[in-house]
């Protein structure tokens, strides 16, 4: 959809020719043909279909983009889509194993560390991240970490024990 | 191997039904929204605060490939201003907003026009091409300045509101001493994570008119686009999704909601926005923003004999939705828990200025009013060298008081206190927190050379705004329960607390409760989720179209089951006989089955709100070479009458906390002296991260239940913001040891340390 419209651009100020390339979200394979100027965040919404990952201020500091590249936590909304082809993209919807939830979901609803759920998938993947690069990170270095998403409803006590229960789960689970 | 117990739900911390979509990826908000053949909006603002639109250009964005229409005022002449909520007012109306600017532009971010394409990049890049020509006007930008021209004939001070009681000049003439304050709240709102929303499709085969992407009040906005638009209250569905917050600021009908439902009619297609941040930081509705002048009448021991108040409201370029509620309100609640015997006068200037139009958010009219009162009471215990507490204490109703009238009024409502022990919960967070103990340490660090202090803020909330409300509630044949209310959830956990209530009531497990709300197809009432009613009202509701289904229920069992209904009881779903162990059951569904359709209806009537009450405390440090303030600790207690889910009623306390945290120290729209808003981004508009909240300690007391619902239950949702500015202010003059130095709030690092700087 659109590609019509978009190829039909004339402004000169943008590029309007469409790419093919791949992305490989959760392990699958999701061919994708889109401008270069499409954000990565809009491309896995709107052509992965995954709308899991949502977009709170496009500007990069609400957090609520974020999404792990090859083990690193990134707001999805200030890369192109094109940046990552070839790379490996994990999003909210790939944290499951099937129905048997990721042990820091589960430390979400046993917390009540949500409320409206809008920031969840953001605070989710950067918390996800973190705690796969560093399992013995402490308390102080965590809040750190988890200073650079917002939340509006929780006020984040309930969001820093959910992460706090699930390190050390996942710890004592190794 | 019938359990004989039904289990009790109510004021059991459950997990929450809402949670598992929404930690998995699949919510549904109204981004996630998409309809075969859609269209795209992108809303064309004005950069100019105040100006007559002489001429704007829309061609090139018409001949951009893949723009199907760019429309301004002129091209939908019959489409009204957005409407108040409550029905016309006449003195008002001229103040309402065009849906597309016509004539002038009254604030930057003013809609002047609409363009629809394929594609939400195109749409943009397409708005980018409208040009328009201004003739620029002086922007007014302060409520306090005088007021200036809105149309020929008609100025800007669009109302005057007045509350009161006694005689004012008699009263300060018995004063034994009068203070006398100005104080000012920045202008801040809710600013959900997700912005707003909106997605409008047409069914022309059944004339069906759907907004999708709606909140907070759907059977109102309902009704209200259906009478702007002229069309049958049943041509005109709207659907909640899931909602990324509300605060008050979403769910009000905005230009944009009117927009998409006038285009997916006129285009034929399915028409979808969704706004950007800095859109939504100049478009959705600001608040709070007053100044007050107030003074008090005072006895010699602390009594407040009387209070007089003078307030100056900026409600920015048009009058929203509400009309001048927030304003009203706060004429009503500035007493709160005192008792100001003698007289009372409230007078509110309602102006308007070039900036956002303002209307509610979170605890509207009262963090503006507990501040100012709580300063009053500050310097009051000053003045006369008592001890604060002690002057809060000498004011304050007592329980042999309750319940407690007073002539003034909000929400259309005489003020009536229904219950509570606001001494009782004083003493008790006085003595949790080791008062005594805590301010000897912070004595000892302040002598240490640190900047720390304490605050303290009483105040009354009130919730659960009647008249009425109702609920359906049916069981299928599998057993599986559905609450069918005219509700809305904007994420508080409406979901949870309605099944808690339903389940218990009936017998089953929570878990089977489906709750429906936000769907207008589904009932024809309904009061959605504002001024903390929802527990109140639709719980209260659901209790009884529970029990009215647990009769019928047991009622069509005992036919089945040939037993009296008096030896039956539901347990886990089955009906049981409580008379002999292992008797036959049968399940609800059975029930359902043999009965052909198992549903009941129950109705909530309300007389009055209930007026839940608390105290907040904080302890901070600041930073006198930065003017930064630290919140080392945060103390809330709060008399909620009956928790319902506790863990759910702190998590709304602490959320409400952190956001007037953010409005105490933080946040602020500020604009230069053209009108330009500053800002605009999450990098200008400071909201506190988990680093600017601490802890937030919350002792939750059951003291008080409500005489005016059969749970006892008050509201929840604003009492963790209400005194957060009037508490951090107190903490602060505490730190820097000048009684009375905050005066405006958002108290930033800028302004703190110009105040500490002052003083040496």
């Amino acid at each position: 959809m659109g590609e019509r419209a978009a190829e039909g651009l004339v402004t000169g100020f943008v590029m309007t020719e469409k790419l093919a390339f791949t992305l490989n979200v959760n392990g699958r394979d999701f061919p994708v043909r889109v401008e270069p100027r499409r954000t990565l965040a809009d491309t896995i919404r709107e052509e992965c279909k995954l709308t899991g990952t949502h977009l709170g201020c496009e500007h990069g500091v609400c957090g609520a983009c974020t999404i792990i590249i090859d083990g690193e936590a990134v707001r999805s909304c200030l890369m192109f889509a094109v940046q990552a082809a070839g790379k490996r993209i994990r999003t909210v919807e790939g944290l499951a194993n099937g129905n048997e939830l990721h042990p820091l979901q589960r430390a979400f609803i046993a917390h009540h560390g949500l409320q409206c759920g809008f920031c969840t998938p953001g605070f989710l993947m950067l918390a996800v991240n973190t705690l796969e690069q560093q399992p013995d990170i402490g308390d102080e270095e965590l809040l750190d970490v988890l200073a650079s998403n917002l939340c509006r409803c929780t006020g984040y006590g309930n969001i820093v024990k959910a992460v706090k229960a699930a390190r050390d789960e996942m710890r004592a689970g190794k | 191997m019938n359990e004989t117990r039904a289990v009790k739900w109510i004021g059991q911390s459950v997990e929450r039904l809402e949670d598992p979509p929404l930690v998995t990826g699949r919510g549904r908000f109204a981004g996630d929204i998409n309809f075969p053949n859609q269209l795209h909006m992108r809303i064309v603002r004005s950069n100019h605060a105040h100006g007559r639109i002489l001429s704007i250009d829309t061609d090139a964005a018409r001949k951009l490939p893949g723009v199907v229409a760019v429309w301004t005022s002129a091209d939908i002449p019959e489409v009204p201003p957005i409407d108040f909520r409550e029905g016309p007012i006449e003195k008002l109306a001229p103040y309402r907003q065009p849906v597309l600017a016509t004539g002038m532009v009254r604030y930057v971010g003013d809609p002047v026009a609409a363009v629809f394409a394929e594609d939400a990049y195109v749409a943009e890049d397409a708005a980018d091409l409208v040009t328009m020509e201004i003739q620029e006007l002086p922007p007014l930008l302060s409520a306090k300045d005088a007021p200036a021209e809105f149309s020929p004939g008609r100025h800007t001070e669009a109302d005057i509101l007045r509350q009161g009681y006694g005689d004012i000049d008699a009263a300060f003439q018995k004063a034994h001493t009068i203070v006398e304050l100005q104080l000012s709240v920045g202008r801040h709102s809710g600013v959900p994570l997700e912005t707003r929303g909106a997605i409008g499709r047409y069914d022309a085969a059944r004339d069906m008119l759907q907004l999708h992407g709606a909140a907070k009040v759907p059977h109102r906005n309902q009704e209200l686009i259906a009478r702007m638009l002229k069309r049958k209250l049943t041509s005109v569905n709207v659907f909640e999704s899931h909602v990324g917050g509300g605060f008050g600021i979403r769910g009000e009908l905005y230009p944009e909601d009117i927009l998409v439902c006038v285009a997916a009619m006129r285009l034929g297609r399915p028409v979808k926005w969704i706004e950007d941040r800095r859109e939504h930081l100049i478009a959705a509705n600001h608040s709070r923003n007053q100044h007050h002048k107030v003074r008090a009448a005072v006895a010699a021991d602390g009594e407040i004999l009387a209070i007089d108040d003078l307030i100056f409201h900026d409600q920015g370029a048009y009058v929203r939705t509400h009309a001048t509620r927030v304003a009203m309100m706060t004429c009503g609640v500035l007493p709160g828990p005192y008792r100001v015997p003698l007289a009372y006068r409230a007078v509110c200037h309602f102006r308007l200025t070039n900036k956002t139009p303002a209307a509610t958010y979170r605890a509207p009219g009262r963090f503006e009013t507990s501040f100012v009162r709580e300063r009053l009471v500050d310097a009051i215990a000053h003045k006369l060298k008592l001890d604060p507490i002690e002057v809060r204490k000498r004011n304050a109703v007592t329980v042999a008081e309750m319940p407690f009238k007073r002539p003034l009024e909000a929400l259309g409502e005489e003020i009536h206190f229904d219950s509570g022990d606001y001494h009782k919960l004083l003493d008790r967070m006085l003595k949790e927190v080791e008062w005594e103990k805590l301010n000897a340490d912070l004595a000892r660090r302040r002598a240490n050379g640190e900047m720390v202090g304490v605050g303290f803020a009483m105040f009354v909330e009130k919730a659960g705004l009647g008249p009425k409300d109702g609920v359906n509630i049916l069981v299928d044949s599998t057993g599986a329960i559905e609450v069918v209310t005219g509700g809305a959830s904007l994420g508080q956990g409406f979901e949870t607390v309605m099944a808690q209530v339903a389940a218990e009531m009936l017998g089953v497990d929570y878990q089977r409760v489906s709750v429906i709300h936000g769907q207008t197809d589904r009932i024809s009432h309904g009061i959605g989720a504002h001024a903390s009613r929802a527990t109140v009202m639709t719980a209260s509701a659901t209790r009884v179209a529970a029990l009215n289904l647990r009769e019928k229920a047991l009622a069509a069992a005992a036919e089945l089951l040939q037993a009296p209904v008096s030896a039956l009881d539901i347990v886990n779903g089955e009906v049981v006989r409580t008379d002999r162990a292992g008797g036959p059951s049968i399940s609800l569904g059975q029930v359902a089955a043999a009965h052909g359709k198992l549903e009941a209806e129950g109705w909530h009537h309300a007389e009055h709100q209930v007026y839940p009450y608390g105290n907040h405390l904080a302890v901070v440090k600041v930073d006198p070479g930065t003017g930064g303030v630290t919140v080392e600790r945060y103390v809330i207690a709060y008399d909620i009458g009956r928790a319902i889910n506790p863990t759910l009623v702190k998590g709304q306390i602490a959320g409400g906390c952190a956001q007037g945290l953010g409005g105490a120290l933080l946040e602020e729209f500020t604009y230069n002296d053209n009108g330009d808003p500053l800002s605009v981004t999450f990098a200008d508009y400071l909201l506190p991260t988990v680093r600017e909240v601490p802890d937030i300690e919350i002792i939750l007391t059951e003291d008080a239940p409500s005489p005016l619902n059969p749970l006892g239950i008050k509201g929840a949702g604003e009492s963790g913001i209400n005194g957060v500015g009037a508490a951090i202010a107190s903490a602060i003059d505490n730190a820097i040891g000048i009684p009375g130095a905050v005066t405006q709030l958002p108290v930033t690092p800028q302004r703190l340390k110009a105040i500490i700087d002052a003083k040496r």
